[in-house]
């Protein structure tokens, strides 16, 4: 079990968090109340649409919203600070430092003028107040520990001479070598073609061991998740909508939306006419939907989910879901009701896939 | 480009060979730009004759020779005490030759500087503001298009016209005063009176290279990598100054070369108008100013400074053009 390795230490916590961007067109509510925790050396995978706030919390945690966005509500604790509360320069002491982050562009988060030794080097420099050689020296160090292969030489390399699978390791190297409590990984893998992704996957996993860094995993990909989280949160509209431990979401799924996320992930060598999706594509974050946020696209809608939005609720010990299908309170409007059917036939999936656009991406 | 062979090639000697070629890159891209070979070689001739003007002449830079047959004097006129001036004497029998050489410090070393701190100033300004945007980009870019649109020689001739026709001195250290005295081989007094003038072109110098570097801080600041640099903990100053300010520095280098020339222009047609730097101090502009009352009986009056004044601006222009290609990594070969 991966969760014998876990220590019971809460490393982050985030609390109710509530992250708005300011725009000409209106409030973008792209985080609406987001609770979860990440304990010390956990691998937590947080899994959506584009567009459903992966991306949008992390950066929330890392204080990297831009001049638009804000954090109009919530709190997120690392080791007993509340991250939200601090100033920009003790924020900037924390970033690269006690959190890292990767990309999922990982050439293009790369300055093209500088040789990449020199840009890991650097953070180095800016967090641990080593000299120029002695971070010249460590970078070479964290390159061969990403195995990049003859790393004196390759640190004299400029970004665009090394190729995407390389310059994620050079980021990784980047992230770690503070050695930081936590890793953000925003799709660390999505530009990678599958062989490289393995490989990236595979280093990931054995530095987590070697240094004991927690992970969030950001990603839409199943198999990312299954490979390496340990506890997962899948979100929709901003909000987590379930959260469990791998194998169990793997196994049941108590959310619909969580249901046909995992209906469409296609099976290797099985023939069949129709395409599993989820109909429609994520709501407008300006205009939010009444009540719970997937309903206009949730097979099993009722009124009752036009009419109030589900809270979160541990239905199950360790697994919690936001669905009035699962809470006490209402779940017997579904009694007898049986799994619904996600997959759509010819005609049927290109207006469903139209219609998904971007579910798919 | 050379990469291939770099990462295939012996990696302990990668680093000079990695290095070296970039440079190796532009310097062979510039040598194939012939005028702009040729202007830089000219430029080189006239740099090191103004550098070695006090060795190869043998003439004081005011002396003025009482034995000169007439004032002003033809090329190759000999006095009466046998010796010769090369490129004659002008209106107060001071040597032309001499005076051009000594001029060639005083134009290029005001052109220098003003060149390096107002694209220095103008660029570091720019990148914050494309940066930063919003109110600091608004402000900043309207104080610069305010300045574009106020007609430039007007103004200047006024501020010059206050400052240095009333020996008006900015305090300044003591060393800046004699570093310049030094590079001008003129007194410090002289020296002082031309950092105002300096200060005086800075004043509009800044206004291109702002722009530019505004430009390219404003895509650049929306790049990925800078997102990279700002999770990876850097500060503000930090991305604008370290990363920023050398990824837009090939278009400054080549808008400094251009403008070298422009400033060159400038100052002489200061100097020319009686409100650049002041004689005895000689400039190519205030050695055209006094030609100017001779210049059809003695045509070659205005010639000796003009001459050098076109090869330099000119010459820089080219070497702009040269530098644009030869920086511009679109150019593969």
């Amino acid at each position: 079990m991966p969760n014998d390795r876990l220590k019971d230490n809460v490393l982050i916590k985030v609390e109710n968090l509530h992250t708005h961007f300011f725009t000409e067109d209106g409030v973008v509510q792209a985080v609406n109340g987001v609770d979860f925790a990440i304990r010390e050396g956990e691998v937590m995978g947080l899994v959506g649409e584009s567009g459903s706030g992966k991306s949008v919390t992390s950066l929330s945690i890392m204080r990297l919203l831009g001049a638009s966005g804000k954090i109009v509500d919530g709190k997120v604790w690392l080791k007993g600070r509340d991250l939200s509360q601090l100033t920009e320069e003790e924020m900037v002491k924390i970033r690269g430092n006690e959190i890292s982050m990767i990309f999922q562009q990982p050439t293009s988060c790369l300055n093209p003028v500088f040789q990449i030794g020199a840009q890991v080097a650097e953070v180095m420099e800016i967090h641990q107040g080593l000299g120029r050689e002695d971070a010249w020296q460590q970078a070479i160090e964290m390159f061969r520990k990403v195995g990049i292969p003859d790393p004196e030489g390759r640190a004299r390399n400029f970004p665009h001479e090394i190729s995407g699978g390389q310059a994620q390791r050079v980021m990784i190297a980047m992230a770690l070598s503070t050695v930081p409590d936590l890793l953000i990984a925003d799709e660390p893998t999505t530009a990678l073609d599958v062989t490289i992704q393995a490989q990236i996957l595979d280093l990931m996993r054995r530095l987590r061991t070697e240094t004991g860094t927690a992970i969030l995993l950001i990603t839409h990909d199943m198999g990312v998740i299954a490979e390496m989280a340990d506890n997962v949160a899948v979100m929709y509209a901003g909000q987590i909508v379930e959260y469990t431990d791998v194998n169990t979401l793997f196994e049941t799924q108590l959310h619909p939306y969580t249901e046909g996320l995992l209906a469409a992930i296609p099976v290797l060598g099985e023939v069949r006419d129709t395409l599993a999706v989820i109909p429609g594509s994520v709501p407008n974050l300006i205009n939010l939907p009444p009540g719970c946020k997937f309903h206009p696209r949730c097979p099993y809608a009722k009124p009752v989910c036009v009419a109030e939005m589900p809270r979160l609720d541990e239905v199950q010990p360790g697994h919690k879901v936001r669905c009035h299908m699962r809470l006490p309170e209402t779940m017997d409007q579904w009694a007898g009701v049986g799994r619904a059917d996600w997959h759509f036939f010819g005609d049927e999936v290109m207006e469903v896939v139209e219609m998904a656009g971007e579910a798919q991406s | 480009m050379t990469a291939t062979a770099r990462t295939i090639g012996p990696s302990s000697r990668a680093e000079d060979a990695t290095q070296e070629s970039q440079v190796r890159v532009v310097f062979r891209r510039f040598r194939r730009h012939r005028l702009a070979v040729i202007s830089a070689i000219l430029l080189l001739v006239i740099f090191g004759a103004s550098l070695l003007a006090p060795v190869i002449t043998t003439f004081p830079r005011d002396a003025i020779d009482v034995s000169s047959p007439e004032r002003p004097a033809p090329p190759g006129t000999v006095s009466r005490d046998g010796r010769m001036h090369l490129l004659g004497v002008d209106h107060l029998g001071r040597d032309l030759f001499t005076r051009v050489l000594y001029a060639a410090r005083v134009s290029l070393t005001i052109a220098f500087l003003v060149v390096l701190i107002s694209e220095t100033f103008g660029s570091l300004l720019g990148a914050v503001a494309g940066f930063y945007g919003g109110r600091v980009d608004m402000i900043l870019s309207r104080i610069n298009e305010f300045m574009l649109t106020i007609p430039q020689l007007p103004i200047l001739l006024i501020i010059s016209a206050i400052l240095l026709k009333r020996d008006v001195v900015l305090p300044m250290p003591g060393f800046v005063s004699r570093l310049l005295s030094a590079l001008l081989l003129a007194p410090e007094r002289e020296a002082q009176k031309v950092v105002v003038l300096v200060l005086i072109l800075v004043l509009f110098g800044w206004l291109s290279a702002f722009r530019l570097m505004r430009g390219m801080a404003l895509t650049l600041s929306k790049q990925d990598f800078v997102e990279a640099l700002r999770a990876a903990g850097s500060s503000d100053a930090r991305i604008i100054f370290r990363h920023i300010v050398p990824n837009g520095i090939a278009p400054i280098l080549v808008s400094a070369s251009l403008n070298l020339g422009a400033v060159i222009v400038l100052e002489s047609a200061l100097s020319f108008l009686g409100l650049g730097v002041q004689d005895p101090t000689p400039t190519w502009g205030n050695m055209l100013d006094f030609a100017r009352s001779y210049m059809f009986k003695h045509p070659w009056l205005p010639l000796v400074p003009g001459i050098p004044l076109v090869i330099v601006s000119m010459g820089f222009n080219f070497i702009g053009d040269g530098l644009r290609d030869a920086l511009d990594p679109r150019l593969k070969r």
